[in-house]
């Protein structure tokens, strides 16, 4: 049985070693603020790699296309003008932040390989509306393969391992890579969507060990169309309470995510539970905390939790830091890069701080 | 005079019949197995549905048939290369070794469903998650228990396990899983009577002679509950339970459910021998199968003269299906070889 349960291996990608185009997402930003320049600086500085993060980037209208909002040959120009960009930076490595964005570029370039003529009329589209040319990306990833493809070569520059620095026993992780990352076509992802294995190899290489609950590909209630609307929001907490009880018997130390709205909704619904019903899912009262794989990686290098934006979480850190033995001055936690205080948020009536 | 010779690849039930049939006709017949004993897939096989007939006894039955002078049987032997020359047959196994007959006969059967190919049912990762090859040999010890060694307390059987599923390019009904489930079903009820048992089917394909009655007695004796719905996900549970997910497609409601232990249906695909050795033949068919003359008449026959084909080779059978089918490629190698004498 031990030797199955590496199945995982028949999904495998390429996934290219130097000189990638980085795009951002439209809502990480506000979410987890850190996480992207954690990525960059982790690309930077600790792999030495060439990464180039455009400011005249846009949307690809992900959420707008999958809400039906967006018609497809807009949201193949709009997607064609970003590979025009790319074009002009003379890189040809895309590596898109949000999953939405990696499952639509991958599906407009399986779209593109099966019908040829959607790709002339988009070039023509896009050269009509702003006169721009484009080549296709020679390699697409997520920068959660990226960071998986580093993982041993990061773990070496790593200050903390994924233990319990009181049991010396590892932390238990429940990961969640978003459906857009493994579902749309499971074959361009590591692990594929089953028993996915892009953040659990990062887990497990890190001294991690990865939570397997019965509902580990369940949505995360990010689900646009159940958000989005607000008479079906019900149904997006509905999603992610189904979730916690099923891992709530686990009793995981952690949440990681690398999908913005999976990484958001995952930390906020929390809040919103213990609102609605009095209901945290870990022995304190305090909530599980949620980290996208940025500030996973970021923290065990040793930066500084504020310096990543895990000041910014609904489920506070404090309790998975002391766990891991995680150096932070808890003075520092609401002061901004220019050294002046930010400002602390209302403390919640039922989720503990 | 030195008898004709027959070269049979696969000691299963088809090519053991045909073996048989042939011999006593007169001819001399090489068998080519590649397992170390003969018997096929009812090697497996405890009880037979649908009538649970000792598979053993079919076997040794088998065994005392084909055990004669004119028979040659060659075990452990994998067929790699099955080719004519100047009218002749020829056999090359893997070390080189070349056999000669007047006419070859395919017979080289099915195997089962891999299951791991479906991963979102879990089977290789969690260990309650078990196929219905798997079952029966737990059958063979007397008792049903979970991979902790517990009597399961409810059971689910899951059909259609690599069949009419375009996922896996397999389109086609295997036809014996669901009685296969059935009879498993109620073996296991009646090892354990207060066990619950689900059974989750795309159709009940009940088209073999008393099957439909063994299908209502698991229902009114057995207390077997039939649930119209595909699972599309198990997951493993903290107790090492396995966590469930289908639609009753009859109340068109979502169901999920927690058992003991979960038994994959696996159906019928080619085998690699009849795959490879078909291609090299040209006669390869559908989804690896090897492809007769047709259907009506002449399923025994290649368009490859002097080359036959019997049982699952061609497609799934059941057990007498595959029986019947090694003594009609018999007689029409039979006649082949008569009329190749007359001319």
């Amino acid at each position: 049985m031990e030797v199955k349960k590496h199945y995982w291996n028949q999904y495998q990608k390429e996934i290219a070693d130097d000189d990638y185009f980085y795009e951002r997402s439209c809502i990480r930003q506000t979410f987890f603020p850190g996480s992207e320049t954690t990525f960059l600086r982790i690309m930077k500085e600790e792999l030495g790699k060439n990464i180039m993060d455009d400011p005249n980037l846009h949307t690809c209208t992900g959420i707008g296309y999958h809400s039906d909002v967006v018609a497809f040959d807009t949201t193949q120009t709009v997607c064609a003008r970003i590979f025009s960009l790319m074009t002009d930076s003379g890189l040809k490595n895309y590596v898109p932040s949000c999953v939405t964005s990696f499952g639509l570029f991958t599906e407009l370039i399986e779209t593109w390989k099966h019908f040829p003529e959607e790709l002339e009329k988009t070039r023509e589209n896009l050269r009509k509306a702003t006169g721009r040319e484009f080549e296709l990306p020679t390699n697409i990833a997520h920068p959660s393969d990226v960071i998986f493809k580093f993982r041993k070569e990061l773990k070496e520059k790593m200050k903390y391992q994924l233990v319990n620095k009181h049991t010396g026993k590892p932390l238990k992780v429940v990961e969640h890579i978003g459906c857009h990352y493994g579902k749309v076509f499971s074959q361009h992802s590591i692990g594929g969507a089953e028993f996915p294995h892009v953040l659990a190899g990062m887990i497990e290489e890190w001294g991690g060990e990865v939570v397997d609950y019965p509902e580990r590909r369940h949505c995360c209630g990010f689900g646009f169309r159940q958000y989005l609307v607000m008479a079906n929001r019900g149904y997006s907490v509905a999603n992610t309470k189904k979730k916690f009880e099923s891992m709530k018997p686990y009793k995981p130390d952690f949440i990681v995510a690398n999908c913005p709205g999976c990484t958001m909704f995952m930390d906020k619904w929390q809040y919103t539970i213990a609102e609605m019903e009095g209901i945290t899912y870990d022995e304190f009262g305090k909530g599980i905390p949620v980290l996208s794989y940025e500030e996973m990686a970021g923290m065990l290098l040793g930066y500084n939790p504020w310096d990543i934006g895990m000041q910014t979480h609904q489920v506070q850190v404090e309790s998975l830091l002391d766990k891991i033995g995680v150096e932070y001055d808890p003075k520092d936690k609401y002061i901004g890069k220019s050294g002046n205080y930010i400002g602390e948020p209302e403390k919640p009536e039922n989720l503990k701080v | 005079m030195e008898k004709e010779r027959i070269l049979i690849i696969g000691g299963g039930p088809a090519g053991l019949e045909a073996a048989y049939n042939l011999a006593e006709n007169n001819y001399a017949v090489t068998i080519f197995e590649k397992d170390t004993e003969i018997g096929g897939n009812i090697k497996k096989w405890v009880k037979l549905f649908p009538d649970f007939g000792d598979a053993a006894e079919v076997r040794k039955n088998f065994k005392d048939k084909v055990t004669r002078q004119d028979i040659d049987i060659k075990t452990d032997i994998s067929i790699n290369e099955l080719y004519s020359e100047n009218g002749k047959w020829f056999a090359k196994n893997s070390s080189g070794n070349v056999y000669e007959g007047n006419a070859a006969l395919l017979a080289t059967g099915f195997e089962t469903f891999n299951a791991s190919r479906k991963e979102e049912l879990g089977y290789g990762i969690y260990n309650n998650v078990i196929t219905s090859v798997e079952f029966e040999q737990m059958y063979k010890t007397g008792k049903i228990i979970t991979a902790e060694g517990k009597t399961p307390e409810r059971i689910a059987f899951l059909n259609c396990v690599g069949s009419r599923d375009e996922k896996v390019g397999n389109h086609y009904c295997s036809r014996i899983c669901c009685i296969n489930a059935v009879k498993q079903a109620i073996e296991f009820k009646e090892l354990v009577p207060d066990a619950e048992a689900y059974c989750f089917y795309m159709d009940m394909r009940m088209a073999g002679q008393f099957y439909e009655e063994l299908y209502r007695k698991s229902q009114e004796k057995f207390g077997v509950t039939y649930i119209r719905g595909r699972i599309s996900e198990a997951a493993g549970t903290i107790d090492n339970r396995i966590q469930i997910k289908s639609e009753d497609t009859l109340t068109g409601l979502p169901l999920k459910m927690t058992v003991d232990l979960l038994v994959l249906m696996v159906g019928i695909e080619s085998s690699d021998s009849t795959t490879a050795l078909a291609k090299q033949n040209e006669i390869n068919g559908e989804y690896g199968f090897a492809k007769s003359v047709g259907l009506h008449g002449s399923d025994n026959l290649t368009k490859k003269e002097g080359l036959f084909l019997a049982g699952s080779c061609k497609r799934p059978l059941t057990l007498p299906e595959t029986i019947a089918d090694g003594r009609a490629a018999a007689i029409q190698i039979i006649e082949f070889l008569k009329l190749k004498v007359k001319n």
